[in-house]
């Protein structure tokens, strides 16, 4: 029933052999490529490669890149139909635009996705903290906070049939119904924030920021094939926007 | 708490208790340096080793009642590393040291199984190895069965037993099961009510619990509900969470339903409680329930709440999920308020329960902010508010001391002299002793999905 929400170790996938902060850096160095280029070519390029990379991520079947993807391609569609719909372009010109901004969308947050779909929490937590010396207070913590979530999924339904135990439906009217989703959302929040201070409680009597610089079980190696994969993004970067330029389609943003 | 005078040697064992109330949670928490002056008033003086306890917090391990709220990484052996990395223990010594830990609760699913697929017996058993990783010198437990089903209660005292054999930790643990850690310990330390405390050697046999006097048994009355071969699947799952079972709730006769956990017992309980509709079979309600409904010929889950409420009158494991409203009175009289109750007469009906319950004095107090034994009293008090003619009772002892024990039990004979049908699924043997006419033994575990 929770499933889709259950936070447990990550399969381990090709691309889990990339640590989690070399695939951040390409990230960014895409980020960035992407927001400044306005055209479609750049955009495409950038898309073909990481649409190579969706099966290193364990995201062979089309279902699977459905089931991980389908919400990023709805706000897709939605960013190109607004464009085409309320443009000041006309005709071609706004079809164009519209494919732009979609793919422009998609491209920006595909590489998201690769690496939600194969980096384990855990390790992003430690990557981060080793090398780029993220607070270990907020990397664990979260990581903690993040493991009560699909426990909140169990407890709202629990609260909404001891509501109506109690007496308390919705009744007939709108209003009714809002007021009962505000009481249940409500308890829920109550409920999330005692078992989180129970959590803190019990991190606090683990050692958990006591003081003492912390050490690290399972480290975070670097290797060359990280250097390559950061690599590898700036030469596609480069690659789509010499094309783009050489093509004469290059129109960058701020420029 | 006050007035605690308590000395304990190193290696020793001991047995905290009292009544609820009495401080012993405080008196662990304090131990362990987890108490905040600025929230309270400090009297006297408390060392471990000779310090000040929140100077010695890395020699203190401590384990909580919940294992959801305790546990902090996805991996097994990750959790039980997070402690050494926060003393700052260096790579290669963590792993020797994880697997030892492991090894002395007798963990064997390794280190790579996901936490969140454990049993919460398994969970505690976790936990407890993360806290016995650091070698700690004081290991303190306060309740770590309380949330447990049996075989998982005594899976986490076997791996207490096991960690603390070589008498390198000393060990104190409050639980309200006090025969079943006897055997564990070497003293029982009372803490009382009024401040100061009591001592009683291991081979000390606490009061017998107080059973209610067994009525002769009534002649069963009237079929207020009968579930005919009911059965529950979750949405999405190909598992059935119950197979198809027949039961009936008879007027003065209380049906207890036990079982191993995962055979649907706490699923029974919804359907015949009204709050979820059956996937297979079908609940036939009597005559005296159908009466002056406004759809006699819908199901219970199809009521409208207020319909319900004067109906079939349900208690959940866990009290504070059943709260509503930020006083005990209002509490009380919120029930037949939603029934169509007047002011005067819901007021009055509230009232009645509180002295009754001896929750009097707590009239105008947060039902949050009371403690275990008396939110337990409270969320039956509520059901009953009613009057409603069918209770249905998910494991209303769990994790209670022995006077809230016997009040409930006393209390609900009550209600089986009144006539009414209960319905009592309980892990606990001995409440089914005292009040169950009929037993429904499920069986054939469905697994967990």
């Amino acid at each position: 029933m929770t499933a889709p929400l259950t936070l447990g170790p990550a399969r381990e996938v090709p691309l889990s052999a990339i640590n989690p902060v070399a695939q951040l850096s390409a990230i960014a160095v895409l980020t960035v490529v992407l927001l400044v280029s306005g055209d479609l070519v750049t955009p495409s390029v950038v898309l073909a490669a990481e649409l190579a990379l969706l099966p290193a991520a364990g995201l062979t079947t089309p279902r699977s890149i459905l089931h991980r993807t389908w919400p990023l391609l709805l706000s897709a569609a939605g960013v190109a139909w607004v464009n085409v719909a309320f443009g000041t372009l006309d005709g071609a010109a706004a079809w164009l635009s519209g494919a732009t901004w979609g793919l422009r969308v998609i491209a920006l947050a595909l590489p998201g996705v690769l690496l939600v779909s194969s980096t384990d929490p855990v390790r992003l937590a430690d990557a981060l903290t080793l090398h780029w010396r993220v607070s270990t207070r907020f990397a664990y913590g979260a990581l903690a906070a993040l493991r009560l979530v699909p426990l909140l999924a169990t407890e709202w339904q629990t609260i909404r049939l001891a509501r109506r135990a109690r007496g308390v439906d919705a009744g007939a009217s709108p209003g009714g119904r809002l007021r009962l989703f505000a009481g249940t959302a409500f308890a829920l929040l109550v409920g999330a924030i005692r078992r989180g201070s129970r959590l803190a409680t019990a991190m606090d009597a683990r050692g958990f920021d006591c003081g003492v610089p912390r050490s690290n079980a399972r480290g975070s190696a670097l290797h060359r094939r990280d250097t390559w994969f950061v690599v590898g993004a700036v030469v596609v970067c480069a690659s789509a926007v010499t094309l783009s330029v050489q093509t004469g389609h290059w129109s960058p943003v701020f420029g | 708490m006050r007035d605690v005078d308590l000395r304990i040697a190193p290696g020793e064992r001991v047995l905290l208790t009292g009544r609820s109330g009495a401080g012993k949670s405080t008196l662990l928490r304090a131990l362990g340096g987890l108490l905040e002056p600025e929230n309270g008033d400090v009297e006297g003086e408390l060392t471990v080793d000779g310090e000040p306890p929140d100077r010695s917090r890395q020699r203190v391990g401590m384990v909580f009642q919940d294992p959801d709220s305790q546990l902090v990484m996805t991996r097994a052996g990750d959790d039980v590393a997070f402690g050494l990395e926060n003393v700052g223990m260096p790579r290669d010594r963590i792993w020797p040291a994880v697997d030892a830990a492991l090894d002395a609760v007798g963990f064997g699913l390794g280190r790579d199984r996901a936490t969140a697929a454990l049993s919460g017996g398994q969970k505690q058993r976790l936990v407890l190895a993360g806290a016995l990783a650091p070698h700690p010198g004081l290991l303190l437990l306060d309740e770590p069965t309380a949330q447990l089903d049996p075989d998982g209660a005594a899976l986490v005292r076997a791996a207490v037993d096991r960690a603390v054999a070589d008498r390198s930790a000393t060990l104190v643990v409050v639980d309200h099961d006090l025969e079943a850690w006897l055997p564990l310990v070497d003293r029982v330390v009372e803490l009382l009510p009024g401040g100061g405390l009591t001592e009683h050697p291991s081979s000390w046999t606490p009061p017998p619990l107080r059973f209610p006097v067994r009525r002769a048994g009534l002649p069963a009355g009237e079929a207020l509900l009968r579930a005919e071969a009911v059965g529950y699947t979750h949405r999405g799952s190909d598992r059935p969470a119950l197979a198809p079972t027949d039961a009936a709730l008879l007027a003065g006769r209380t049906l207890a339903v036990t079982g191993p956990n995962g055979t649907g017992k706490s699923t029974l309980a919804l359907l015949l409680a009204g709050l979820r509709a059956p996937t297979s079979g079908q609940l036939r309600v009597g005559p005296t329930l159908r009466a002056g409904l406004r759809r006699p010929d819908r199901p219970p889950a199809r009521w409208r709440a207020a319909e319900l409420v004067e109906r079939i009158g349900t208690v959940f494991q866990q009290p504070e999920h059943q709260f509503l409203t930020g006083r005990v009175r209002d509490e009380l009289s919120l029930g037949p308020l939603r029934a169509g109750a007047d002011r005067t007469s819901a007021g009055r009906r509230a009232d009645d329960l509180l002295e009754r319950l001896g929750l009097a004095p707590l009239a105008e107090a947060n039902p949050f902010t009371l403690s275990g034994g008396q939110q337990r009293r409270l969320s039956v008090a509520t059901a009953l508010a009613t009057r409603p003619p069918v209770l249905v009772l998910d494991e209303p002892t769990f994790g209670q001391d022995r006077d809230t024990w016997a009040e409930l039990v006393a209390l609900l004979a009550e209600q089986q002299a009144d006539g009414r049908a209960l319905c009592l699924v309980s892990h606990d043997a001995a409440v089914v002793d005292a009040l169950a006419d009929d037993v429904l033994r499920l069986g054939n575990p469905v697994p967990a999905s």
